[in-house]
């Protein structure tokens, strides 16, 4: 079952014409001639969709949120911004069809009562911003965008934004200060952006993959989108996959496969690159705790995992992880867990933006610690060091940077102690090149 | 201010800067901030006091304004920098991926650590973090390609055709 990609291999995709011919802008005809903005609303409630930023708020919800003063203007922006190491589906989406997310944001937009809507991009990503300008201009010269959209009365201006490079700008309300040309600080909330928002007004950010979705739901209804997948986890979902795997690359999942048919089928990863064993997996992005073969397999109470918001945070973060963003990475038995936390500790501390202290302080003594005792220099106390540290940034901090910082450090310890003591206790062994520890009896280890 | 070092955009440039100051709600021009050093550092390769200042005056806000936004972002160059900026994502899903191998290649192949510039000005080196590319790594961006699936041959090869 595919939403957002099923017509994403046709060649020139990328044009308004191919995208057309292959039923694109449908939902535009649809949601502006026949639904009011509220039916629009209505089905993506029932949808069930939540946001595929990460965060898995339900969509429908967030914008029921949005305020609706008189003579105010709202405003909807499409978080671009993809940052989360692991996750590069937004990018493949846009760069390989630009329309399917420009139609979602004329639909979103009709639904919320925007007339003008911003589509801000990671700035690094400067040659998918041309492909969105490109095919935004195709959209103005169809009277898909403007004034009186195909003569429905309705006016949307649409805009790309490039960021300029930080992670934090894909916290919502980092993403409107930088939206206005400020640095990248995240807001006090409340007031929430559906109050206040970009400029003071009340404002809706989406990640690319949920806005995409609102089209598919207008042209099938949200009942025909919340008979795919499991329970809450309604939907398809664009995993990010990445690492030891055969087959890297962005799947569109219907949510509800195990994970062990996510990693060794044909048709997602392939199973693990030759001769190697699975030994983790990071499943949602490198904020969401990671998990041993064992336990990303396998539940606690003995179920098979499924790729669902639910069953992957089953068990909670004793034996359990999160969705996230779809950031999928897999690590087979060569990879160092020591290195592997080192390289996401070192990513949190140079993406704080400084703002709140714990953050601010505690990313950068975790960088410190790990880098040490990757390089020999550990001492037996900094392994509760780091789980005080991350304890410590945990829930203190105005945006969730802090946990997604203190997260991925407490899990590599609370699921590999033994390799962090290894690097402390043999320095001698843990510093040769290419070396890596074998947890005795691990279905990994030879 | 005259001669070929006077800091001012060419018309064509000047035209898209008014264009996209329009982008936003009268008054509330200061959002065409980061567009407009993206395009002051394509022009100037980097973002000198002098290129903020006249961004500022473009923008009507004060230069601190474009000081404390260049040195929030990392895309923007605070110092000179060479013709050929090689920014590599030293993020774990690259890593995992062979991109510590990879890039001590690109370092020894030009002579250079991270955050350097060869002595010819031909090429920087700067390391970054994940580019949202990782199940094509190891990658670096030189400018606004993206070069996926780095090996050291490859490497060679980009380097080569950039030497030219």
């Amino acid at each position: 079952m595919k939403i957002l990609t099923e017509h994403i291999d046709v060649p020139q995709i990328e044009t308004l014409a191919v995208y057309k011919k292959n039923g694109g802008y449908k939902a535009v005809e649809k949601a502006l001639k026949k639904m009011t903005p509220d039916e629009v609303t209505e089905e993506v409630k029932k949808s069930g969709l939540r946001g595929r930023g990460g965060a898995g708020f339900p969509m429908g919800m967030k914008w029921s949120f949005l305020a609706k003063p008189e003579g105010v203007p709202r405003y909807l922006v499409c978080n671009a911004d993809e940052s989360e190491p692991g996750t590069f589906k937004d990018h493949y989406l846009m760069w390989k069809s630009p329309h399917t997310l420009i139609e979602g944001m004329i639909v979103s937009s009709y639904a919320l009562g925007a007339n003008t809507s911003y589509i801000y991009v990671r700035g690094e990503l400067m040659y998918v911003i041309s492909i969105l300008e490109k095919a935004i201009q195709e959209a103005y010269d169809q009277g898909l965008l403007g004034k009186n959209i195909l003569g429905s009365g309705y006016d949307l201006d649409l805009f790309v934004q490039p960021g300029g490079g930080a992670y934090i700008c894909g916290e919502e309300t980092a993403l409107l200060e930088s939206l206005e040309g400020k640095r990248g600080n995240p807001r006090n909330k409340p007031p929430f952006p559906a109050v206040k928002g970009v400029w003071q007004c009340p404002t809706v950010v989406n990640n690319v993959e949920s806005i995409a979705a609102t089209s598919w739901i207008v042209n099938n209804g949200g009942d025909a989108y919340a008979a795919i997948g499991v329970g809450r986890s309604t939907g398809t979902k664009l995993i990010s996959a990445s690492g030891h795997i055969k087959k890297p690359g962005v799947y569109e999942i219907p949510l509800g496969i195990t994970v062990e048919e996510f990693i060794y089928s044909d048709e997602w990863c392939g199973g693990i690159r030759d001769g190697h064993k699975l030994k983790a997996v990071v499943a949602g992005g490198s904020s969401v705790p990671i998990l041993p073969a064992d336990m990303i397999l396998t539940t606690a109470t003995g179920e098979k995992r499924l790729m669902t918001y639910e069953s992957l945070s089953d068990g909670g973060f004793v034996s359990g992880t999160m969705l996230g963003s779809g950031g999928f990475i897999v690590m087979d038995e060569t990879t160092c867990i020591v290195h592997n936390t080192l390289t996401f500790a070192r990513f949190y501390h140079h993406e704080s933006c400084g703002q709140c202290s714990p953050c601010r302080e505690g990313t950068g003594w975790m960088d410190k610690v790990i880098h040490r005792i990757e390089h020999g220099k550990g001492r037996r106390e900094d392994i509760d060091l780091l789980v005080d540290v991350a304890k410590k940034i945990e829930g203190n901090t105005i945006c969730p940077l802090g946990d997604a910082a203190a997260w991925p450090v407490a899990a590599a310890i609370r699921h590999f102690r033994d390799e962090f003591e290894w690097h402390i206790e043999h320095p001698e062994l843990a510093t040769k090149e290419g070396a890596v520890y074998m947890r005795p009896g691990a279905s990994w280890a030879q | 201010m005259e001669g070929k070092n006077q800091i001012v955009f060419p018309a064509e440039t000047l035209e898209l800067v008014a264009k996209i100051m329009k982008r936003y709600p009268e008054g509330k021009h200061k959002s065409a901030l980061l567009p407009i050093l993206h395009l002051a550092q394509a022009k100037w390769s980097w973002c000198s006091p002098e290129v903020m200042d006249y961004v500022a005056s473009l923008l009507n806000i004060s230069p601190v304004e474009v000081y404390e936004v260049a040195s929030f972002y990392t895309m923007f160059h605070l110092e000179p920098v060479g013709e050929h900026v090689i920014e590599y994502c030293r993020t774990g899903p690259c890593c995992l991926m062979g991109g510590v191998e990879v890039y001590d290649h690109l370092k020894k192949r030009l002579g250079i650590e991270t955050g350097e510039t060869t002595a010819d000005g031909k090429f920087t080196i700067k390391e970054v973090e994940c580019l949202a590319a990782c199940g094509w790594g190891p990658v670096f961006q030189i400018r606004e390609k993206y070069h996926m699936h780095l090996t050291t041959e490859k490497v060679d090869q980009i380097i080569d055709e950039l030497s030219k």
